[in-house]
């Protein structure tokens, strides 16, 4: 407690907005990532971009770590502080400063909760698509550093489809703006895109203006079931091809749809081997004729099963089959995993065989449900870290998944983030070159690497596995 | 000391049940701590991290741990809102009883918990004898005169305000039930058990009555055991765990006494309490089945009142007005029961009925919480108030007996005496019922 740069910070925000004490650092040492947990040295809750800059001064001259944090849901060790250092809060930065209704936007502070954002908006007949599961409690400060995904990825687009602004601290303490209440801007660099999945690697993000649209008029659920995975997977093809592209296109697979079944007993039939749940959003006669068009694809492809939602509790109930996923997998074990692979939309059926069978091979579990629309896939395994040769083995099956992924011309990562868990496999994605690259735009920004360190980039790359198809 | 209470935390609570905390955060926004906070610490992932640190023998500064736990309200709105179902309400109370076995309790704080757990809530006579002293306090005119006198002024203010919004205790003669309460309809749909509880028994024994009342229009004939006791909820909470246990048992041979299909509270913390008896009986072979049967018999009135179709059969009726509703957190998150009252409430004709935004969050009673955490307790009341406010609700309808003091004090520190009222639902649909 003694250290100097820690005086020099309590004279930055006051006592009582920094925390030294053992508990305080312990209830910041971990995110939801599995077996990352580190002790930061002080937690800290700036009030405004010049406390923030006076903090970043200090710690760059110090060499302090500084790692920013919105509600730490993060499942890559994003924001587990593993290099010790500061954790950097935005409890105190979360105000909505602005609702724009003749450009479209809102600005806000980046410790505002992202579903506060959707109710303001919507309450004035707007809409912000981006819906990552944690949307409850997770900050568009978070949401931006690892361009958060969702639901409604296919048709919306993710967070950095709406980042149209920021205000950004650098490594330096000095201050910069990026790009403005436009639809169109190319003056420079886009330094704003840049910033969106920077993981907090590059700058500190303490202002954002988002984009907004109109809110859609009405919303309709429909939900099929299947024996097999494959005509599962032509439906979703087909859906595109006859150019309807649904809000959500939802599956789920046989182990997960038994653990929800035995959870909540929504009446999934436990034998079938996948489900979809497809919602559409929009104006209310084409939504309609969609749902239609959609369940008629859906028949032609071999679902055994189709059930369109009548009023809005029963649509809930069908949402709840695929929202429940998680909750019936986490149940079953002490420790779950949530991965994120992702390939293009026309390989999903290949992936989720292909999941199934690196399962058997490492004798572990793993359930996989996920966005199809988009190919964004959930393999989540169910385990227990106590359990060290079970633990190896799970970390061969998710390597044997990611070559997979990316073999398939996907990627290590949809939507979760690299963080420190999945830097290993960067290379893998991106190649020596591209990594390489990463490393000087790093540099260029942070030379003293005080930004979230040993985040997105490893000491060294994980030896490349080959996968026997 | 510290290895002490880390053996016990390792031999007391489960490594698998705090591995079962993914950490993933869902349980944030429902905690009305961390929501008053923004702090990790007062988090429910943070204190399952420190309990599993303190197991893990990973810090020294235990007391640091125990604050945190005491902070907690015990609300338990983190289950529901937990994807992995981590039993976490288990393993506080564990947890406070580790602490409060391994530690010298302040003076002061000693006296008040002798006070109000031992002295008078497991104790029946005591409960009714200082039910007595306060009925003889308000009636005799004393306290007029220690209102005037200003005596309070010497006591913290929450203290004070509370003293102002205690409901009027009832003479004595007036507090003794009869053992049975027959069907009040052409036949006996179900005979059910009473469970009175402490403080609904002596101040608020109206509120009993009204519950038997509404038990019997609807058709139910009505048991009150004479040899129940406290709930031990109480105890259970604040770590005497001891305590709670031999209350449990007496209460399971009170009610296997008597044969009925129900056992109804009125009471959501002594419901939640009773209805967690099995988990505390678990490792006692002789109690374990028979707490089993216990509280798989245990329901709240509103529930028993739905079932056998009170608001079809009565017409309910008030002045027209503006009502809301705030959650009880034990009946809402560890019995399950949201619509019940919502519904019987919405019966009543000329009701508006305003869903308060948050009212599945805690008011800050939580127990015993409110005198032994007042400043938080307070801020989540006048949190609470400010959203009662935009209501525009002249009553406040409550389904427990703290969160009914609870909110007669909210409108007492907001000035509002004269155009609020707190009731609990039982004294609601009995005012409707007469109307």
């Amino acid at each position: 407690m003694s250290q100097p740069w820690i005086e020099e910070l309590t004279n930055v925000v006051g006592s009582s907005h920094i925390q030294t004490k053992q508990s305080s650092r312990l209830a910041y040492s971990f995110d939801a990532t599995p077996n990352f947990q580190a002790l930061p040295d002080a937690v800290i809750s700036p009030k405004d971009t010049t406390e923030i800059q006076q903090i970043v001064s200090i710690c760059n001259q110090h060499q302090i770590p500084i790692v920013p944090r919105g509600s730490g849901t993060n499942l890559a060790a994003g924001t587990t502080p593993t290099q010790g250092g500061v954790v950097l809060l935005f409890n105190r930065m979360a105000e909505i400063l602005e609702l724009d209704k003749e450009n479209l936007t809102i600005t806000v502070q980046p410790g505002v909760i992202t579903q506060t954002i959707c109710e303001t908006v919507e309450a004035e007949g707007l809409f912000y698509p981006p819906d990552p599961s944690s949307m409850k409690i997770s900050t568009i400060g978070g949401n931006i550093n690892e361009n958060s995904g969702g639901l409604r990825g296919l048709k919306y687009g993710v967070t950095k489809d709406y980042v149209l602004a920021l205000e950004i601290v650098l490594p330096n303490g000095e201050v910069v703006r990026t790009g403005g209440k436009l639809a169109k801007d190319v003056a420079g660099y886009d330094l704003t895109k840049l910033m969106v999945g920077s993981e907090g690697t590059l700058g500190i993000i303490t202002e954002a203006t988002l984009k907004l649209i109109p809110k859609p008029e009405t919303k309709q659920t429909l939900l099929a079931v299947y024996d097999s995975i494959e005509q599962a997977a032509e439906t979703v093809s087909s859906i595109i091809a006859n150019k309807i592209t649904p809000a959500t296109l939802e599956f789920i697979d046989q182990p997960t749809i038994r653990a929800v079944e035995e959870f909540s007993h929504v009446g999934l039939p436990v034998d079938a081997e996948a489900v979809l749940l497809i919602e559409q959003d929009g104006k209310d006669e084409i939504v309609k004729d969609d749902i239609i068009k959609i369940q008629q694809l859906a028949e032609k492809h071999g679902a055994i099963k189709t059930n369109i939602a009548d009023t809005e509790s029963e649509a809930h109930q069908l949402r709840e089959a695929r929202r429940t996923a998680l909750s019936a997998l986490a149940r079953l074990s002490p420790t779950t995993i949530l991965e994120d692979a992702t390939v293009p939309r026309s390989e999903i059926a290949t992936m989720v065989k292909a999941i199934n069978e690196i399962a058997k091979k490492h004798r572990v579990t793993i359930a996989t449900f996920g966005h199809a629309g988009d190919g964004n896939l959930h393999p989540t395994c169910t385990t227990d870290v106590r359990d060290k040769d079970e633990w190896e083995r799970v970390e061969h099956a998710f390597e044997d998944i990611f070559a997979k992924a990316i073999e398939l011309g996907g990627t290590i990562t949809g939507e979760h983030g690299v963080g420190e868990m999945k830097s290993p496999y960067l290379a893998w994605k991106v190649g020596e070159e591209g990594l390489q690259l990463m490393k000087q735009i790093k540099k260029a920004f942070d030379p003293n690497n005080i930004m979230n360190p040993r985040k997105m980039f490893a000491k060294s790359t994980r030896k490349r596995v080959v996968v026997s198809s | 000391m510290t290895t002490d209470i880390q053996q016990a935390f390792e031999e007391r609570i489960s490594e698998d049940e705090l591995l079962n905390c993914m950490r993933c955060g869902f349980c944030l926004p429902a905690c009305p701590t961390y929501i008053e906070t923004q702090d990790e610490v007062h988090s429910p992932r943070g204190r399952i991290s420190l309990m599993m640190a303190v197991r893990n023998g990973e810090i020294e500064e235990v007391e640091e741990v125990e604050h945190t736990l005491n902070v907690c309200l015990g609300c338990r709105a983190c289950e529901p809102a937990c994807p992995a179902g981590v039993n976490y309400g288990h393993m506080l109370e564990e947890a406070r009883a580790i602490f409060q076995e391994h530690k010298d309790v302040p003076l002061k704080e000693k006296a008040l918990r002798k006070a109000t757990l031992e002295g008078l809530f497991t104790n029946p006579k005591k409960m009714e004898q200082a039910t007595s002293l306060l009925g003889f306090y308000q009636r005799s005119g004393l306290q007029k005169v220690t209102r005037k006198l200003k005596v309070m002024n010497f006591f913290p203010e929450h203290m004070q305000q509370m003293e102002r919004v205690l409901p009027e205790s009832p003479k004595k003669n007036e507090r003794q039930i009869a053992a049975r309460f027959p069907s009040k309809q052409s036949e006996t749909k179900a005979t059910v058990a009473m469970f009175k509880g402490c403080l609904m028994d002596t101040l608020f024994h109206e509120t009993n009555r009204s519950t038997i009342e509404l038990l019997n229009q609807a058709g139910c004939e009505v048991v009150v055991p004479e040899t129940q006791n406290c709930c031990g909820a109480l105890h259970g909470h604040s770590g005497e765990k001891g305590g709670s246990l031999e209350l449990a048992k007496q209460n399971i041979v009170a009610f296997e006494s008597v044969e009925a299909e129900y056992i109804i509270t009125n009471a959501g913390g002594c419901g939640a309490f009773l209805h967690d008896y099995d988990h505390l009986l678990k490792n006692d072979l002789d109690w374990a089945e028979r707490a089993k049967a216990f509280t798989d018999k245990i329901v709240d009135f509103s529930t028993i009142l739905l079932e056998h179709d009170f608001i079809n059969d009565h017409k309910l009726r008030i002045d027209p007005q503006i009502i809301t509703y705030q959650d009880s957190c034990h009946l809402r998150n560890v019995m399950g029961v949201i619509d019940a009252p919502r519904i019987l409430i919405q019966a009543i004709d000329q009701v508006q009925f305003t869903e308060l935004t948050g009212a599945d969050q805690c008011c800050g009673s939580a127990g015993i919480y409110n005198l032994t955490q007042p400043e938080m307790s307070m801020q989540i009341l006048d949190h609470k108030m400010e959203k009662v406010e935009t209501t525009q609700a002249t009553t406040i309808v409550t389904s427990n007996p703290g969160c009914l003091l609870q909110m007669k004090l909210g409108i007492e520190r907001e000035g509002k005496t004269d155009k609020m009222r707190a009731v609990h639902l039982a004294d609601l649909l009995l005012e409707a019922l007469d109307e």
